[in-house]
């Protein structure tokens, strides 16, 4: 059973009285307790059972301008008191930093919206045993499927967030997720693929059948791929990858980079970034919302945020440190994103894959190729060719490269956005990159 | 005795019992306990950005029968939790039925010291420390535009009981000291990033001042970087440096030699077992041995001590990596492999120091042999899709190489190429055998452990270069 928040917020109080009787001017705190039920299967047998259950405190004290953090697993009272005095310790001997701060009274979050992110219903691992059984036998009707893997996974969350200057609040959530792996196989080589599903309510998920389906098919087109010559062509990104560009963005326009000075956009607020029909927003306040929440890990409120109207940067993503720095108030973005997305585009699907005669058409990379400093992009890619309006064959072997600021601005969208992640983006074009092959 | 049930309501012959109750009808499984401290000071910007320590203790139950996995994993270590957990794994498995295996090879060696390294240098001397780094590395001129350095240690109790009380222990300290350095010249910014690590003391690492060469290392690379131009694109010649690219064979090789993926088959080694799958003069080690490496480990985490493991002798591919499920299910031996992160997660075979040993060639005799194709110094990350075999890593210092002779250094570029294959295209084995400095986390199904890999030079006929410029 998920601990109530009466639970939480004992020990939250008890973290912050001690704290300031040892001399905290300032202090700040979150409890968490997460129960996790996991089952997988591997070629339709049982595999795996995991459960977790765990608990999570992490304090801050400030003394004036100067602040350390502890992190525990151990509720206990005694063993806080241990480190409540270890994280005093510390405070005291840590240079001040005059940006260092609880965030602005005023910018605290007010009232808790019911968001509906908590779903009560316990799916039992029968349950789980039974929705994996279906994924599999649909995942491996084809012959040439040799490999199938899936899990089921049932999260339950309880949190409280508190400060010394009268904060206290916190809500449930869940978390419902299960994902299949194929692996096909033909002529001794073998290619793997997926599809997964995430929902905050268990009625919300996909049908079993759809997800062993999805994974199979995926993996079965994805055989006997060639390698191709190095040349410049525009390149599409599937759904699944296209939204790496917004998690780009973001990590982009944070605050602490932005402060930094380490952001191929730093001085670009205000300018055009992206083609003018292109917007991207930051919706906390989504029900069901993957990344839906009602105040960001300060406590400060969050709100919808236009980060880019008609292709112009408007906003960046603002803590309160960092927000100091730069003389901005936060914007309830401590700790990222909450749901982020690219308006839909224009074009259908279909129309975006038949505006020119060839395409190359991306829906896996691998590697971390994306340098947020510079801009530069390359990373190893598979995909299919596209030959007037058609995928033709499967490409693998390659690399993609090019400079995020040119990318942004040769950016095309499809008008098939889904919200099936906290971050999503309908499949995009991006003109002329340089593909490396043979 | 076991300091873990200390100010508990249960105690360590109680423990043993309920673990020998739950795995009676199991294959495997023990209880793992953990205690884990850390800590990370970060310098960022002129200022100490955060200075966090972080206690983390738990327990993971696990009882495994044929080819399922049971586990439990809680932070409440306590009577009513751990029957709990037993209740669980017993439930999961009540339709096998297993034997349990009793054997597990004991050890008496140590590859490194019982030392907490969080407590072994004080708060104030760590800061100091830091304050000298951004100091140091800004005294280098306006040229300067960003400084980051943090301290990162940790200290790791574990504890293994299995079946019928027999217990096993490890004490753990690992630390890693890293640099960046952001340079910016006529509107052009570049990283340099370096750092040094393993299972010693801070001091041992830092001492005499090496802390400068760190920095020094640093603003080298990111003052390399700042005068390079677009890297090519398409398939040429690559001389790998020695030392860390050997991140390359980690991709490459190691993963797909892990025990799991080829039991399951999904491995693009998984039928290749005594061929020939690398150039005559390649030999590839995974060793858990060496003395105080990132990568070590007196026992791994299934309490089986480690070991060198041979991967792949002159070209022939020669052993898998095996935990203790995988290794029963192959009708073979673990390897000392079976690792976890933390309490919280599963036990699956992995990589420790991973090496590919010494040849007989010079650097420069591979150099002055290419016609076109770069030279690889130093790598940022790496993935591998372990069942089609492609790999990448990313350059972070890399120099065209034309007409025998080293050219300008190029922007950093991912080269990609296929696990299976890529070690038949290894034509030059250097003489120059390095290990890496200490700083490598591999990732795999969401656990991070730290490793460590070696490497001498090497030349690779082709491989693909993903630059920007055809």
């Amino acid at each position: 059973m998920i601990k109530d928040q009466e639970f939480l917020k004992d020990i939250a109080s008890y973290c912050i009285e001690n704290s300031k009787k040892l001399g905290a001017t300032d202090v700040g705190v979150k409890v968490i307790h997460s129960v996790s039920e996991n089952v997988s299967f591997r070629n339709k047998k049982l595999d795996e059972s995991n459960r977790a259950d765990s608990f999570a405190v992490n304090l801050t004290t400030y003394i004036e301008k100067k602040k350390s953090s502890i992190n525990s697993s151990d509720l206990s009272k005694s063993n806080l008191e241990k480190l409540i005095e270890r994280c005093i310790d510390a405070t005291k001997i840590t240079p001040s930093d005059e940006n260092n701060s609880l965030p602005d009274k005023d910018l605290m979050s007010k009232e808790i919206r019911d968001l509906n992110l908590y779903d009560e219903t316990h799916y039992p691992n029968d349950k789980k045993i039974e929705f994996l059984k279906k994924v599999e036998e649909t995942a491996s009707t084809d012959e040439k499927i040799v490999n199938t893997e899936a899990g089921f996974t049932e999260n339950k969350n309880n949190f409280i967030l508190a400060n010394s200057n009268g904060f206290l609040s916190g809500y449930k959530t869940s978390n419902f997720s299960s994902s299949c792996v194929a692996v096909s196989k033909i002529n001794g080589a073998m290619e793997r693929d997926y599809e997964f599903g995430s929902t905050r309510f268990l009625q919300d998920m996909m049908k079993p059948e759809e997800i062993g389906k999805i994974a199979a098919d995926k993996a079965i087109k994805k055989l006997g791929p060639k390698k191709i010559k190095s040349e410049k062509i525009g390149v599409i990104f599937d759904k699944r990858i296209s939204k790496g560009i917004l998690s780009t963005l973001a990590t982009a326009i944070s605050a602490s980079a932005i402060a930094r000075g380490t952001s191929f956009l730093k001085d670009q607020i205000n300018s055009e970034v992206f083609p003018n029909s292109i917007n991207i927003i930051d919706d906390p306040k989504i029900e069901k919302g993957l990344g839906s929440q009602n105040f960001d890990s300060e406590g400060v409120e969050t709100n919808s945020l236009k980060l880019v109207e008609n292709g112009i940067l408007k906003n960046y993503l603002i803590d309160t440190y960092y927000g100091k720095k730069l003389n901005l108030k936060s914007n309830g973005r401590s700790g990222g994103t909450t749901n982020l997305y690219f308006e839909n585009g224009t074009l259908s699907f279909k129309d975006l894959l038949n505006s020119e005669k060839k395409f190359l058409y991306i829906t896996e990379t691998i590697g971390h190729g994306g340098n947020i400093i510079t801009g530069d992009y390359s990373v190893g890619a598979s995909g299919f060719m596209v030959e007037d309006g058609e995928l033709t064959y499967p490409v693998s072997e390659i690399t993609i490269a090019g400079n995020f600021k040119e990318m942004f601005k040769n950016i095309t969208l499809a008008n098939d956005l889904e919200m099936k992640y906290s971050t999503n983006a309908p499949t995009l074009l991006i003109n002329q990159m340089t593909v490396a092959g043979k | 005795m076991s300091n873990f049930f200390k100010d508990t309501d249960i105690d360590t012959s109680q423990a043993e019992a309920i673990v020998t109750e739950t795995l009676k009808n199991c294959d495997d499984g023990e209880l793992y306990l953990e205690n884990h401290k850390s800590e990370s000071i970060v310098l960022d910007d002129n200022k100490i950005k955060s200075s966090t320590y972080n206690s983390d203790q738990g327990y993971g139950f696990r009882a495994v029968t044929g080819e399922v996995v049971a586990y439990s994993h809680s932070n409440d270590i306590s009577k009513q939790s751990l029957i709990k957990s037993s209740e669980n794994l017993k439930d999961t498995l009540k339709s096998k039925k297993g034997t349990y295996n009793h054997e597990i090879p004991k050890t008496n060696s140590k590859y490194y010291e019982n030392i907490n390294p969080i407590e072994s240098k004080t708060f104030d001397s760590k800061i100091d420390l830091l304050n000298s780094v951004n100091n140091y590395l800004r005294s280098k001129g306006s040229i300067v535009n960003q400084v980051t350095a943090n301290f990162l240690g940790e200290h790791k109790s574990i504890e293994i009981i299995r079946s019928d009380n027999q217990v096993l222990k490890d004490d753990r300290p690992l630390v890693r000291f890293n640099v960046s350095v952001v340079l910016e010249k006529d509107g052009k910014k570049e990283t340099g990033i370096y750092g040094v690590g393993g299972r010693q003391s801070y001091d041992d690492y830092l001492k005499d001042g090496s802390w400068k060469d760190v920095c020094d290392e640093a603003f080298r690379i990111a003052n390399v970087n700042l005068e390079s131009k677009p890297a090519p694109a398409g398939e040429m010649k690559v001389v790998l440096g020695p030392g860390w690219p050997a991140i390359l064979i980690h991709e490459a090789i190691g993963h797909g030699l892990e025990g799991d993926f080829n039991r399951k088959k999904t491995s693009a080694f998984h039928n290749l077992m005594g061929q020939q799958v690398a150039s005559e003069g390649v030999t590839i080690v995974d060793d858990g041995t060496l003395h105080q490496r990132r990568g070590s480990l007196t026992i791994d985490d299934e309490g089986t001590p480690t070991e060198n493991t041979v991967l792949i002798e002159n070209g022939i591919l020669k052993n898998y990596m095996q935990d203790r499920l995988n290794a029963r299910l192959m009708g073979t031996k673990s390897t000392g492999s079976g690792r976890r992160e933390s309490y919280k997660h599963v036990v699956l075979p992995r990589m420790r120091n991973t090496m590919m040993l010494s040849g007989k060639y010079s650097q420069d005799e591979m150099i002055s042999s290419v016609n076109k194709g770069i030279f690889a110094v130093s790598f940022g990350g790496g993935q591998v899709d372990i069942t089609s075999g492609k790999f990448v890593f990313n350059c972070t210092e890399a120099y065209e190489i034309n007409n025998g002779k080293i050219g300008s250094p190029i922007k950093g570029a991912t080269l990609i190429g296929d696990g299976p294959s890529i070690l038949k295209e290894v034509s030059l084995v250097g003489n120059d055998m390095k290990l890496d400095p200490g700083i490598g986390t591999c990732g795999k199904a969401g656990q991070g452990v730290p490793v460590g890999v070696a490497q001498p030079s090497i030349l690779i006929n082709k491989m693909t270069v993903g630059g920007t410029k055809l």
